[in-house]
């Protein structure tokens, strides 16, 4: 897959005191993920072209991708498909990319979101809204072996913006 | 994309009133912010400064301060040649009890097209404030070399 003609939507930087190898595997395995990502599993087979899929904590496939970019532990792209009805028809493939790379002791991860066609704001929300407090409970985990507790209501916002499009979300 | 602003939420196990005082005393600021002290008596219309291992690096003026929700300076760089030209901006942080946690968003915004010091700061508040979550969660600030930033300008 070609992701030359995505452009970024949202990049998020955070700093974490933890190994490139011990982000890399907080991003990619299924029982690390489940603590900080809302107790959502990361399913990942680590090659160019193998499946992205995030799992709810009932097991019902939440996301599902593709693997574009593999450089452990420097660098991982995939597809990142939100599965409800129409969605992808309607809004074209997500992209999100995670670049690891050390700063003196720490080492700076990079989230980046990206779209190949233009979004409305209302829906660019949702990730707006759930990556800061996914990637705080990452790095509170790594650094301090506890994940953060976030609640939080969904982004009601993204929820009507997707209905008006026709795309079925969960009631 | 919309206006040039930068825009930073994180989430901290922390109470609000500590992180007010992260954000507010030089006693903290040194330990998380690259060595850099606040100098202001944080009255509002009281000039602001960060001075950073003997040098101001930054200047500005308090706009808010309404402890522990919401603080408010006008900032501006002025030891880069480029950036002591770009006009005033604003920095804001709002802080939110969420939980057990608080919820941080700092807005720094008023940049003109194409500022080089919406690059640096955007490249430099990340850093600051996973130091301080480390700080306030951990007990240890982060220890990022700034040319680690890969700022243009700063060393």
């Amino acid at each position: 897959m070609n992701i030359d003609h995505f452009k970024p939507t949202l990049v998020y930087t955070i700093y974490i005191a933890s190994t490139p190898h011990k982000v890399w595997q907080a991003l990619t395995s299924a029982e690390f993920s489940r603590n900080y990502f809302f107790g959502n599993a990361v399913e990942v087979d680590l090659r160019v072209g193998g499946a992205y899929i995030v799992r709810t904590p009932d097991g019902a496939l939440h996301i599902s991708g593709e693997v574009i970019e593999c450089d452990p532990p420097r660098k991982l792209t995939a597809t990142f498909n939100v599965n409800w009805p129409m969605l992808i028809e309607k809004l074209g493939p997500t992209l999100v990319s995670y670049e690891i790379e050390p700063a003196g002791d720490a080492v700076r991860l990079t989230l980046t979101e990206a779209h190949d066609r233009p979004i409305h704001d209302d829906i660019l929300e949702g990730g707006r809204q759930g990556w800061p407090a996914i990637i705080s409970s990452l790095k509170s985990l790594l650094e301090t072996g506890e994940p953060l507790v976030v609640r939080m209501a969904p982004p009601q916002k993204m929820l009507a913006a997707l209905k008006k499009l026709g795309i079925a979300t969960p009631s | 994309m919309g206006k040039p602003e930068f825009v930073y939420v994180t989430y901290i196990e922390t109470t609000p009133e500590k992180l007010w005082q992260a954000l507010t005393s030089s006693e903290f600021s040194k330990r998380y912010w690259f060595d850099t002290e606040l100098k202001t008596d944080w009255k509002i219309g009281s000039p602001f400064a960060l001075v950073m291992d003997g040098t101001t690096t930054d200047v500005g003026e308090v706009l808010e301060f309404d402890r522990p929700r919401r603080l408010s300076y006008t900032f501006r760089h002025v030891l880069d040649d480029d950036m002591r030209n770009e006009r005033p901006t604003k920095v804001v942080f709002v802080l939110e009890p969420h939980g057990k946690l608080v919820k941080l968003t700092l807005t720094h915004e008023g940049f003109a097209e194409g500022s080089k010091l919406l690059d640096g700061i955007s490249k430099g508040w990340p850093a600051i404030l996973a130091s301080l979550k480390s700080l306030l969660e951990t007990g240890h600030a982060l220890t990022i070399p700034p040319a680690a930033l890969a700022i243009e300008g700063i060393q």
